[in-house]
């Protein structure tokens, strides 16, 4: 049999390039699946274990699961916004304690997620290194964020302009990253977290300039009175918040209708869920109420809707595979009968013969499984980082 | 060494016929097998080695009634007993030269390869002049060292009767004689017995005997 797995060896590596068509055939066809299987199986995982863990979630009425995958994966479609009233609305009900969320910017392809406190102690976030979010103008930034953009506390990170063509629009506002949060494997790592109330500067509802009463350029000064002084466009607006400058920094209007994308209401318990979500069902009520899981297992469905023709594809092609493998090894054996003729004039048994071509076919497989179980652990190991690169952005 | 009687061969759905009413072949006898093309020279030789069975008759090798054996008793007694060598030397081109050499006792549990086996295929191959090949692919020799190697893989075994196929039918003439120099001082050192179809009329004197198949009735064939 080491005889019989060594000549076929010397086969195998003679005919390379044979060799490693067959040998990448038959993995991907086999890992294919596999991998598919293990991204799936650690999506939903992905999916539901945070939307399990979401009681309920408050925005403008509209699609739900872009509500859904907005405000706990900070998917790029923005839902309609809503104003602070909402949160303010489910605070009066004494039924659940709302958590809002503004997750509409971006920083440097990241999302910039707004919001309190509450948010850290819900989701369980911890602090790996630097401290959590004080000051106006600051910061903390998931795991991924401080890695991929070679982040730590001290460093600065700068908002993006909602587009580079709205020269009217907002100016990015530089932050000062204060804390990077340890690793939760969830979409947080991939956030830039901030209070609610940078969110809204950031959105330009906020902002901090040199104080107009003091200024003595008059062609700033578009008009002064005893109790008010209007100002142009001429009038630099700060694009950092610094110790210097907090002060200076404020907000016009009233803050219950300053913009939210989303309320999470985390109940006092399920009576008092059951009641909330009742007030939200009514057809005047402005907003909707979503309860995450349901949105997500009625998205998972549709993906593994999606999977089972996929599995058919990846059958089809596989069986298209195995015939075409099938073929080639036939094809083979006819160009090596005359090596075949002549081990068998030598002395070698019919049983051989079948040995040394199964050993070649055995190698070839043997290798392919091996590359293959390597590609499917890899998919396990790194399904996390996988599912969301590929599926969550 | 070799003993025919009566032998009678036909090939399945084919009007080739081969009747060979007596040859006898001596211990030590160089032979060589003349005869048109078709005359069935190939088929005797596959017929002493026990790959085809005749239809009567009987063939003994050393005493041992070849066509009487089995079909594992055969191929062991070939590859114990019997060396070929073959016209396009049928290397193994994935295999080394030495590899190549040593095949016989990789494809059967009649043999065994052992380091003394080793030691052998290797100064067969220093006697061969082909020891510094014995690395390379056949693909990197010479048609004159693959015959050599070939050769090396036919004595290995250390066999009583050689069977060469037109063994120098693709070497040049200046090969064809070294290449049987070293054949005729290999089977002497060894005691082994030649019979070797050839088409080379130039080399029959260097043969102890000749057989003309043109003596054997064989409806079809072709003058050479």
């Amino acid at each position: 049999m080491i005889d019989s797995l060594y000549i076929g060896w010397q086969y195998v590596t003679h005919n390379k390039a044979k060799a490693a068509t067959l040998i990448a055939c038959i993995t991907l066809i086999a890992a294919l699946p596999l991998a598919l299987e293990s991204l799936l199986d650690e999506s939903e995982r992905q999916l539901t274990s945070r939307a399990q863990s979401t009681p309920l979630v408050i925005g403008a009425k509209g699609s739900a699961l872009d509500l859904v995958m907005n405000t706990l994966y900070f998917d790029d479609e923005v839902p309609e916004l809503i104003s602070m009233a909402a949160a303010e609305q489910v605070m009066a009900s004494e039924l659940a304690m709302p958590v809002p969320v503004y997750a509409r910017h971006q920083a440097r392809a990241f999302p910039i997620v707004g919001t309190t406190l509450d948010y850290f102690e819900f989701r369980q976030l911890r602090i790996a290194q630097g401290r959590p979010l004080a000051l106006l103008g600051e910061c903390v930034i998931g795991a991924a964020v401080a890695r991929e953009l070679g982040l730590e506390p001290g460093d600065s990170l700068v908002s993006s302009p909602e587009t580079v063509f709205d020269l009217a629009g907002v100016y990015p506002l530089k932050m000062k990253v204060v804390g990077v949060l340890r690793k939760s494997h969830t979409s947080d790592d991939l956030a830039v977290f901030v209070d609610l109330k940078t969110a809204w500067v950031i959105e330009g509802l906020g902002h901090g300039h040199d104080d107009v009463t003091k200024i003595k350029d008059r062609s700033v000064i578009l008009d002064r009175t005893s109790d008010n002084v209007v100002a142009n466009a001429k009038l630099v607006q700060f694009n950092e918040i610094t110790e210097v400058n907090i002060g200076s920094f404020h907000f016009h209007g009233d803050p219950a209708i300053y913009p939210v994308t989303a309320v999470i209401a985390l109940p006092n318990d399920e009576k008092s869920g059951t009641i909330l979500r009742g007030r939200y069902l009514t057809k005047d009520a402005n907003y909707q109420i979503a309860e995450p899981d349901d949105v997500i297992d009625g998205l998972l469905e549709n993906i593994f809707r999606i999977k089972n023709v996929l599995d058919a594809v990846i059958a089809v092609v596989g069986f298209a595979t195995v015939l075409a493998i099938i073929l080639v090894f036939s094809l083979s054996l006819r160009l090596r009968q005359r090596e075949i003729s002549t081990i068998f004039k030598l002395g070698c048994s019919r049983m051989t013969i079948a040995r040394l071509l199964a050993s070649e076919i055995a190698i070839i497989v043997l290798i392919s499984g091996t590359l293959c179980a390597t590609v499917v652990w890899l998919t396990n190991v790194y399904s996390n980082d996988l599912v969301r690169a590929l599926f969550m952005g | 060494m070799i003993q025919i009687q009566g032998l009678e061969f036909g090939y399945p759905h084919s009007d080739f016929h081969l009747s060979v009413p007596s040859l006898r072949i001596a211990v030590r006898e160089r032979v060589a097998v003349i005869g048109p093309s078709g005359s069935g020279k190939t088929t005797l030789l596959n017929l002493i080695a026990g790959i085809f069975v005749p239809s009567s008759g009987e063939i003994s090798v050393d005493r041992v009634q070849v066509n009487a054996l089995g079909d594992a008793g055969r191929r062991d007694f070939r590859i114990t007993n019997i060396g070929f060598v073959f016209q396009d030397f049928e290397l193994l081109d994935y295999l080394s030269v030495l590899d190549n050499i040593l095949h016989p006792y990789r494809i059967t549990r009649a043999l065994k390869l052992d380091t003394e086996v080793r030691g052998r295929a290797v100064a067969l191959a220093e006697q061969m002049g082909i020891a510094k090949y014995l690395k390379r692919r056949p693909d990197e020799l010479s048609q004159g060292e693959k015959q050599r190697a070939a050769i090396c893989r036919a004595l290995l075994t250390r066999p009583k009767l050689v069977l060469a196929d037109e063994a120098t039918g693709n070497l040049d003439p200046e090969n064809k004689t070294h290449i049987l120099d070293l054949l005729f001082a290999s089977l002497a050192e060894r005691d082994a017995t030649l019979l070797a179809v050839t088409h080379d009329h130039d080399l029959l004197t260097r043969f102890d005997r000749v057989v003309d198949f043109r003596q054997f009735r064989t409806p079809g064939a072709a003058d050479d």
